[in-house]
């Protein structure tokens, strides 16, 4: 156990320290002067000096990475150069709004999951099943910001029933928050549970298999105390590692989704950064959402290792 | 990267299922796949929509960019079935010519995910050793980050445009091809044809490309089909945020994105590009699903590797 946790974590250093190095080179494979392109017509002397070296471009490239990395280590992701402020400043900004989302959006996909992937293993092959499975690959196809506009035109402009867009913080208003998030959690959970709903099914079926399911029925227990605690507890194991990486996912942003019900998050603030050529405030986001990817992933599998030890052999 | 990753997906298999005998195996995978209706009709739509790729302009009732002012945001009718847009274009016209744009990027970048993620599977595999750890390490790195999200840094550094969104999307799903293949090979090159083949004193690039590669190539297919799903919904959203197919050319994630500002007084605008995608991408992956259950059972579905698209 302990050699596999060390083997996994080291694993992980190693590409996030690979990560690192891709996400410093952004700056560098822009072709051209990236503090110019960013300032674009609103260029002069000074503001361009002060970037340049606050984001320390005159020193050797080994020199900026290695201050780079530090800085970052230390939650320092540089200043944006559009706006000035500090690019933790602006991330930390959003990041209520994208917790919002991704985990409005795991509550969704799970309610949608469970049940409809636990029906279809309960009668496979049948007609239920056969619709379900359609129906998860359906889901996976639809692009959500499709779906996205096509609820707002439902349930906003034409029912009148929800807000069309916009983030109102939980703290300030909680109704308004729930009102706002309705909308884009089910957009995006419908998503989510599309993949889900597979995985639930197929391990629902092996656990149905299982010998311990056999004994449960044979010592004459009612089916749904069998479902519910053998079948389904068993089932629900490898979910919660997709689910796990599911959420890894929306954390990082599920940006065209946020584009569309102007949902003030951090995909936003990425795709933001890109159309202004806001290059640190870039780096900052791409980075923070692989490091989000990575860590949710070794957590996610050494949980794994935990509840079944067989992994780590 | 998971847990579930990690488990012996079933390459193993892969290669002894895969006819050696190209010509039978492809009538024979072609008759399998007719008999799931599923797939079938799902064949069915992606061959109208390369005729209709093809064709393009050819089929389209009006021009590519024919305006008329006095038919702005027409519904639909007989006269535009699909209605017109906020310049007075019909829709059902820019829908059948943004098919070609919208499969074109999709099917390049796959094409340059499937070139460059075999080779570096093949090399990886076949020769293990430092080789395969700097390789996958690397992969490794690009799979850590969000796929729009890579493909969105791409074209930040690349600039915007069509050609550049196929070179983003190709470099997102590079690595899912260097594992599928590199998965293969491992099984495939401990086989005693390979052995076979290097005791007379056949080369290594003989070896990986006349006995090996056609050994690994079902979750090759596999995996194309289901990425070609993921490509076009990629380009879709590229294009939609405006970073991928430029206007005046139609490409159906544009369509979407001008749709939305119009979404009150002209639903149609958005909804039929929508649909399209939607069509295509659901019969990939349908596609997908079918190839797999003929070629490779155990390989994971295409649901199953969209829990990784992230």
């Amino acid at each position: 156990m302990t050699r596999y946790l060390l083997r996994r974590v080291g694993q992980s250093v190693v590409v996030l320290f690979g990560v690192s190095v891709a996400v410093f080179s952004i700056i560098h494979l822009v072709p051209g002067d990236p503090v110019r392109l960013a300032l674009g017509t609103r260029f002069d002397q000074r503001t361009y000096d002060a970037l340049v070296a606050r984001a320390g471009l005159d020193d050797p490239v080994l020199v900026q990475y290695v201050n780079w990395l530090g800085n970052a280590l230390t939650g320092d992701l540089g200043v944006s150069f559009r706006s000035g402020r500090p690019v933790t400043e602006l991330i930390l900004e959003r990041l209520p709004a994208t917790l919002s989302l991704a985990f409005g959006a795991i509550v969704v996909a799970l309610l949608i999951a469970v049940p409809l992937g636990l029906v279809s293993a309960l009668r496979p092959r049948s007609a239920v099943d056969y619709v379900a499975t359609f129906v998860s690959q359906a889901g996976i196809s639809i692009p959500d910001f499709w779906l996205a506009i096509v609820a707002i035109l439902v349930f906003s402009l034409t029912l009148g029933w929800l807000p069309s867009s916009g983030y109102v913080g939980l703290t300030e208003d909680p109704v308004e928050w729930a009102r706002h998030l309705v909308l884009p959690a089910v957009v995006v959970g419908t998503v989510s549970g599309a993949v889900l709903t597979r995985f639930v099914r197929s391990s629902a079926l092996e656990a149905l298999g299982e010998d311990y399911t056999r004994t449960a029925r044979a010592k004459g227990l009612p089916r749904r105390v069998v479902i519910g605690r053998h079948v389904l507890r068993n089932a629900l194991v490898p979910v919660v590692t997709v689910t796990g990486i599911q959420l890894a996912y929306l954390l990082s942003g599920v940006v065209i989704v946020e584009v569309v019900f102007a949902w003030q998050g951090l995909g936003q603030l990425a795709l933001q950064a890109v159309e202004t050529r806001d290059y640190p405030l870039l780096q900052g986001a791409v980075l923070l959402f692989a490091v989000f990817f990575l860590v949710v992933n070794l957590v996610v599998d050494l949980l794994y290792a935990v509840v079944d030890p067989r992994i780590s052999r | 990267m998971t847990a579930l990753d990690d488990t012996p997906a079933g390459p193993a298999e892969a290669g002894q299922v895969a006819a050696p005998d190209e010509a039978v195996g492809a009538r024979g995978l072609l008759r399998a796949l007719l008999r799931n209706r599923l797939a079938a009709a799902a064949l069915v739509v992606l061959a109208i929509f390369v005729v209709v790729a093809v064709l393009g302009e050819r089929l389209a009732p009006y021009g590519r960019n024919e305006v008329s002012s006095a038919d702005k945001l027409r519904a639909p009718s007989l006269e535009h079935p699909f209605g017109t847009d906020q310049l007075g274009r019909d829709v059902l016209s820019r829908v059948l010519i943004g098919a070609e744009p919208s499969l074109r990027v999709g099917l390049v970048a796959v094409g340059i995910a499937l070139v460059a993620g075999v080779v570096l599977g093949l090399v990886a595999g076949y020769y293990r050793g430092l080789v395969d750890d700097v390789v996958m390490r690397c992969m490794d790195v690009l799979f850590a980050f969000p796929a729009i999200l890579l493909a969105i840094a791409v074209m930040a550094i690349r600039g915007r445009g069509a050609t550049n969104a196929m070179i983003a999307i190709g470099v997102v799903y590079t690595p899912i091809f260097a594992r599928v293949t590199r998965a293969s090979v491992l099984t495939v090159r401990e086989q005693v044809f390979v052995r076979a083949a290097r005791s007379i004193g056949a080369g290594d690039l003989r070896i990986m490309t006349r006995h090996v590669l056609p050994n690994v190539a079902a979750p090759i297919i596999v995996q194309t089909s289901i990425s070609l799903a993921f490509a076009i919904l990629a380009e879709a959203a590229l294009s939609f945020i405006g970073l991928g197919t430029q206007p005046p050319e139609p490409s159906w994630g544009r369509m979407l994105a001008d749709g939305r500002g119009f979404i009150q007084d002209a639903w149609w605008m958005a909804v039929f590009p929508g649909l399209a995608i939607f069509a295509v991408v659901l019969s990939f992956n349908v596609t997908g699903d079918a190839l797999r259950d003929a070629l490779d059972p155990r390989q994971r579905s295409a649901i199953e590797s969209a829990a990784g698209r992230g």
